[in-house]
């Protein structure tokens, strides 16, 4: 219940949102920087020399129509997908095109899938305890005790994406919508400083979306000793987007179309065109 | 295949552990339920088997204790194939050859224990070699007379070929049927191998004629009942060991490896390292177990490392019904029993059997006997008091 107390204070800094202690260098610069990163896929060019930088703290929406490179560009991001030529930098010091998924993971760089994505034979208290920040090597991960902290953290996600009554259920009988929840709280409990979110409210009702709005809005650039946490959403709901958005940048065919406000990106003619021409 | 046979774990409440690993599976009540029944049973054929004469009615006979021995090392085999399989989403094909390996270590011992004994009464040279006109021991047969350096080579020599097998696979992420693929070449390649006489392991014949073990005449009734009971105690550790990882946060993180590997590695996971760690910990069971059989069947030649054999494995653990162990153990002794009784009557059909066996359980009980078991057993997770307060 202390969390609610919490909650009410908007000002402050939540236990859970604290980053982790990450080595990641933002004193002259940008937490990521994509510089004229192309892929192409049997010579498609999915990513055509995208260039895109997010500062420290920021919050950044990304929209575009199906198929212009959103989700390519969170592949890349995250070590899945290895780009053809380009840069990409976390920090001024962090070459994430030389690592891993999962050092790029332990880095600070959490991600939520366009498909919710969570371990359907687990339960939702063993979904997040297994996203927890923590040693992921194997021998302390066998030897690895539950213990009252670590339940209080697990705990308070659990209320606040509204799981606490299901706990003890496996995650795959849950609804779409609270999958998605999930795996938004499985990204908090890895407390990373850059949460890259792809399409997170999909599924979601009118309420579930104002609730993930307003999540996302106060988790992007809060402070701690660590440093700022930036977030990235991209997202097809435009009303959604525009409840959130700072800066929104419009990605199409594999490069940024525009870049701005969500009124000066919405009145410009490129963008225009492209989403009627795809019938928006 | 792997896909046809979906797996299950029931949610529990104290799922997650807040004990030591290794203490974990003896709070577990179905654990504590299996070990029941397991150590009864074992304590129940050795007392018949000593307190009734032969020609009694409840005698079990020397012949039958070896018998069961050799289903419980099949046993800790099915639960070694589980682990990796049911849990991690592996599927071995050639477990068959950490086992047989196993067996070759404990067998290069006993070889050893005979000493001039040997039909051609050479002290250095295991009769084979003799034969072959051998006039030394080949280096790796050195040690194998010291009882520590063989049961060491017992795990290390199976756990160590998992080691470096696993860690080229897993680290080019081979998965799923190419694993499988290359597992069943792995034992083609070691049977092809061990058949050669050159190799020094007996070739077709393999190792045999055993005397002794640690001192005491193998041919002896009560030799044979105390492999029995170790038999069952190796199953017990192998059960209890298992479990402890399974119930671990390693345990839950291989599932999320099984069901969503990409996901697990964006947690920061190590897919690979977690995939490498639980193989080589179920070859070196498969080994265990592999070195409690060859005492008690008196021979281990290649015909172990045959490809047919590994399948069976799976065979069994499908059977009982994956990702539970218990299920394991109940394919492993169901199936060997049957074979045994079907062997006897009609012999060439068994391999009919066995496949019509996989397919009918394949389609009409994906989860095994285990997923009946539960089915009929099944508690609803009730929301306890805390929860409801919550
Ligand atoms: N692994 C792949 N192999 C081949 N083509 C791919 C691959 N991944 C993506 N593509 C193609 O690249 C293009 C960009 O895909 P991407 O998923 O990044 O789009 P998106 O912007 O996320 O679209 P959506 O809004 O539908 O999610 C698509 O045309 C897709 O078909
Ligand atoms: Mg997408």
């Amino acid at each position: 219940m202390n969390l609610i107390k919490e909650l009410a204070q908007r000002d402050q800094v939540f236990s859970f949102m604290m980053p982790s202690v990450s080595p990641v260098d933002v004193r002259h610069g940008p937490i990521l920087y994509l510089e004229d990163v192309s892929v192409s896929f049997d010579g498609f060019k999915a990513i055509n020399n995208l260039n895109l930088t997010i500062d420290d703290g920021e919050l950044r929406c990304i929209i575009g129509p199906n198929g212009a490179g959103k989700t390519t560009m969170m592949d890349i991001i995250t070590g899945k997908t290895r780009p053809d030529e380009g840069s990409v930098w976390f920090g001024s010091r962090h070459n994430l095109l030389q690592m891993n998924e999962p050092e790029i993971a332990s880095l600070g760089i959490g991600r939520k899938f366009q498909k919710p994505t969570v371990f359907e034979a687990l339960t939702i208290f063993e979904n997040l305890e297994l996203a927890m920040a923590s040693d992921k090597r194997v021998l302390p991960t066998l030897t690895a005790r539950m213990n009252g902290e670590k339940r209080d953290r697990i705990e308070e996600v659990l209320t606040i994406i509204g799981l606490e009554t299901q706990r003890y259920q496996r995650a795959g009988v849950l609804s779409h919508g609270q999958k998605q929840w999930l795996e938004i709280g499985m990204l908090l409990m890895q407390q990373p400083r850059l949460l890259l979110v792809d399409e997170p409210v999909a599924g979601m009702t009118e309420q579930e979306m104002e609730r993930t709005a307003e999540l996302l809005t106060r988790l992007a650039g809060h402070k701690s000793s660590h440093g700022r946490q930036s977030v990235v959403v991209v997202e097809h709901d435009m009303g959604f987007v525009r409840s959130i958005a700072r800066t929104v940048t419009v990605l199409h065919q594999g490069s940024v179309l525009a870049e701005g406000s969500m009124d000066k990106v919405s009145s410009d003619p490129k963008v225009v065109e492209v989403y009627l021409g795809e019938g928006h | 295949m792997s896909d046809l046979i979906s797996s299950h774990q029931a949610p529990s409440a104290n799922a997650v552990n807040s004990r030591h690993w290794l203490a974990q599976p003896f709070t577990e009540k179905a654990t504590q339920r299996f070990l029941l029944v397991l150590l009864g049973a074992v304590a129940l054929v050795s007392v018949l088997h000593l307190a009734f004469p032969e020609g009694h009615p409840l005698h079990v006979s020397t012949y039958t204790v070896t018998l069961l021995g050799k289903y419980l090392c099949y046993a800790l085999l099915a639960v070694a194939v589980d682990l990796i399989w049911g849990y991690l989403g592996i599927l071995s094909l050639g477990h068959g050859a950490f086992f047989a390996l196993g067996g070759y270590a404990m067998g290069m011992y006993l070889m050893r224990q005979i000493g001039d004994r040997g039909v051609y009464g050479n002290p250095d040279l295991p009769d084979f070699m003799v034969f072959l006109n051998w006039d030394s021991l080949p280096w790796y047969w050195h040690g194998f007379d010291m009882a520590w350096f063989a049961f060491a080579m017992v795990v290390l020599a199976p756990g160590i070929l998992a080691l470096v097998f696993g860690f080229l696979a897993f680290r080019s992420r081979v998965t799923g049927v190419y694993l499988s693929i290359i597992t069943q070449a792995l034992t083609f390649a070691l049977m092809l191998a061990f058949f050669r006489n050159e190799m020094g392991f007996g070739g077709n014949n393999g190792l045999t004629d055993f005397k002794d073990l640690l001192g005491f005449d193998l041919r002896s009734d009560a030799t044979r009942l105390g492999l029995f009971i170790g038999s069952g105690l190796a199953l017990a550790v192998g059960y209890i060991l298992c479990r402890a990882i399974v119930s671990s946060k390693l345990g839950r993180v291989s599932v999320a490896c099984r069901d969503a590997e990409a996901r697990t590695r964006f947690l920061g996971y190590r897919v690979e390292r977690v995939q490498l760690f639980v193989f080589v910990i179920s070859a070196m069971l498969a080994g265990v177990a592999g070195a409690f059989y060859v005492p008690q069947v008196g021979i281990i030649n290649p015909g172990e490392f045959s490809p047919l054999f590994s399948i069976e494995v799976v065979v069994w653990v499908a059977l009982g019904g994956r990702a539970t162990l218990y299920g394991a153990v109940i394919g492993a002794l169901l199936v060997n029993y049957a074979k045994t009784v079907f062997t006897g009557i009609m012999p060439d059909a068994w391999l009919f059997a066995l496949g019509a066996l996989f397919v009918l359980v394949t389609v009409f009980l994906p989860q095994g006997i285990a997923g009946l078991m539960q089915q009929r057993f099944r508690r609803r997770p009730e929301p306890t008091a805390e929860e409801n307060a919550a």
